[in-house]
């Protein structure tokens, strides 16, 4: 037995097995060989295996995740089918004598190389990243070790792993995969926020849990608390077992909120919205009883894609979000790649500081071909429902100027080609702290504002927010951030437009009570945390929640110190 | 032998997806296919070699199929070129 320590990262009990998706070792010695024929047969071996085991994961992930997303493999089965680098492989055998693990390295490095080299292109960099994929599993094959799949998982487990990426956390069955523990990641890791998203228990940033937590052997995640318990005992398995019971009876009890209106204790309506990724995060959406979507973040359109998307396919997934809605609204925000969003066949220059360069609307205003697609694809989809519009990293007035010149020309061109187009607002995302202070200005011309808090934390804070040496400064209640906050909220009230607010700490339990004081008109969070901020929330005196507001804004110094005078002010925020 | 030109008008090139189809409709046939792009020609049964050749927009390339049925092949593959949006 053996208690790990990390970072509560989605909610929940997990108690499975673990499955172990960390690649095993694929080290080899070069070896001289006497019977070419012999290796020859290896290789032919391995690469039928390989390709058998992709027809697998192929089918797999077209059921799972569709067509589009499973070509990936098809590529990769074509690779292991090259006519002519099986020729190179066995030329290699033979004429230098060489064992097939040798072989095949020497080939693929030749050709990962080429790729490599290919410059200035990140679709390359890409595809050698595929052939060094493919690689591994005929590797694997060749050593006899077993390459962990998650796709092929079939019992309930819980993944351990060194960090996730979008690919493995696409593959996942969820009614399979229990619980998460990563070693690297912070609360807004993407394995954390895929984790919230999928619902399913994760704790992130254990550090050492791949090296301590060997395959098979039971596993408890707790994702309220951070703990993972290693081999429990008897004892700890039904201790937990008892925590999930309650905290699925919690659960439900906050399912009794689903229909209900946000209201506070004395009748104010905040909207409590969603953040969503694609049209298939819509059944969590639904599920969780939200009066909108906050943050629809169109760039997995464009990181799920081979190509660019087309203004169909953008206006279909745009549509089905907007009807699903029906007349609660939804905020689309358009195209924010860059930082650490890349697109393989959208080639941008490498920057020593990715999130304070080319990214989001510098690259809409930029390429404005890309730019208008969207917009078209988001007029069309219009009047099917309650559609919003907002630019995402505006640090000037001028670049919302030139963002909503362009959609206005869009907007023009549609209705007098006969289009119906539907009541638009039009609004910005506040992240850069150069639009917090000039709130003012802005408020005269945009239609809302959302506060977008991870990033307008990280920027103001002058801190990455990957970085876990700096994440002390991942500080949302720092009275300096509150302070911004504040600013744009009342300024917003000042000229009568909507405040919202779209960053992790939409949700948070610390932040609620202020947010509301502050008189924040939407709240948007991981549909999972809407349940529980609408039950703390029908406990809150927005007035009282005020008289606080004013009393941290004006008096605290510290993040630590607001968040006690949260505590002890609201009881009923169980910590 | 079979032999004809085309420019590449596609934004991205000959990449991924259209690479793959590509491949794998050469494939189907006896035919020698191969694939030319400035001074290099590369099989066109090989995914390797077309992507090595990193053939971009705007691109004028050379296919010519060498066989059989390099008729058949060469019909096949202008039409997938036309399908994937490779050439006009």
């Amino acid at each position: 037995m053996k208690t790990i320590k990390g970072i509560a990262a989605s909610d929940g009990i997990a108690i499975a097995p673990a499955f172990r998706l960390v690649e095993p070792n694929l080290s080899f010695e070069q070896r001289t060989i006497d019977d070419p024929s012999q290796e020859i047969d290896r290789i032919n071996a391995a690469l039928e295996a390989s390709k058998k085991e992709l027809e697998i994961i192929k089918q797999k992930a077209e059921k799972n995740l569709g067509t589009e997303e499973a070509q990936v493999f098809e590529a990769h089965i074509t690779i292991l089918s090259d006519p002519e680098m099986i020729k190179q492989i066995t030329t290699e055998i033979q004429d230098k004598l060489v064992n097939a693990e040798q072989a095949l390295a020497d080939v693929t490095d030749s050709y990962i190389q080429l790729f490599q080299a290919m410059d200035d292109n990140e679709y390359m960099k890409q595809r050698a990243s595929d052939v060094a994929d493919v690689t591994k599993r005929v590797m694997s094959h060749l050593l006899g070790v077993e390459l962990p799949d998650p796709a092929l998982i079939d019992h309930e487990v819980v993944i351990i792993a060194h960090d996730l990426t979008p690919s493995d956390t696409a593959q996942f069955d969820t009614n399979l995969v229990k619980g998460i523990v990563a070693d690297l990641g912070g609360r807004t890791s993407h394995s954390a926020i895929m984790s919230r998203t999928l619902e399913i228990p994760a704790v992130v940033g254990s550090e050492t849990a791949t090296n301590d937590i060997k395959e098979d052997i039971m596993v408890i995640v707790d994702g309220l608390t951070g703990d993972v318990i290693v081999d429990p005992n008897d004892d700890q398995i039904s201790e937990y077992r008892q925590k999930q019971t309650k905290y699925l009876e919690e659960k439900a009890e906050w399912q009794k909120l689903k229909t209900k209106q946000t209201t506070s204790a004395d009748g104010k309506h905040p909207i409590l919205a969603a953040n969503i990724g694609t049209p298939k995060d819509m059944d969590g959406v639904l599920e969780n009883g939200a009066e909108g979507i906050g943050l629809y973040r169109t760039e997995f359109l464009y990181m799920d894609s081979n190509e660019l998307p087309s203004e169909d396919d953008q206006f279909k997934a745009y549509k089905e979000v907007v009807e699903k809605m029906g007349d609660k609204p939804v905020v689309i925000r358009t195209m924010d790649i860059g930082g650490d969003k890349k697109l393989p066949y959208l080639p941008l220059p490498e920057e020593m500081n990715p999130f304070l360069g080319y990214r989001a609307i510098r690259i809409s205003l930029d390429k404005d071909d890309i730019f208008r697609t969207q917009l078209r694809a988001l007029l069309r989809a219009s009047s099917f429902g309650n559609l919003w519009i907002m630019f995402p990293m505006i640090a000037t007035l001028n670049e919302f100027r030139s963002a909503k010149k362009i959609y206005e020309e869009e907007r023009e061109k549609l209705i007098n080609s006969g289009v119906k187009v539907g009541d638009i607002k039009l609004g910005i995302m506040i992240e850069i702290p150069a639009a917090a202070v000039l709130a003012d200005k802005f408020a005269k011309e945009v239609d809302f504002m959302s506060i977008g808090t991870n990033d307008l934390i990280q920027y103001s804070m002058a801190a990455d927010r990957g970085n876990e040496c700096v994440s002390y400064l991942y500080q949302p209640y720092n009275p300096s951030i509150l302070r911004l906050i504040k600013r744009v909220i009342d300024y917003c009230h000042l000229e009568g437009k909507i405040a919202c607010m779209c960053g992790e700490m939409a949700g948070d339990q610390i932040a609620v009570p202020l947010l509301l004081g502050m008189g924040l008109d939407e709240f948007s969070m991981s549909a999972t945390s809407i349940l529980r901020t609408r039950s703390l929330i029908k406990d809150l005196d927005s007035k009282k929640m005020a008289e606080l507001v004013n009393k941290v804004v004006n008096e605290a110094e510290t993040n630590e110190q607001v968040r006690q005078m949260v505590i002890d002010a609201v009881p009923e925020i169980k910590d | 032998m079979e032999k004809r030109e085309y420019k590449v008008i596609a934004e991205t090139g000959i990449h991924a997806r259209p690479a793959t189809l590509l491949v794998q409709t050469a494939s189907k046939f006896n035919s020698d296919v191969s694939l030319s792009y400035q001074d290099k020609s590369v099989n066109l049964k090989s995914i390797m070699g077309v992507m090595s050749l990193g053939v971009g927009q705007n691109a004028e390339v050379t296919i010519s199929a060498d066989g059989d049925d390099e008729k058949e092949a060469m019909d096949a593959i202008s039409d997938t070129m036309k399908q994937e949006g490779l050439i006009d």
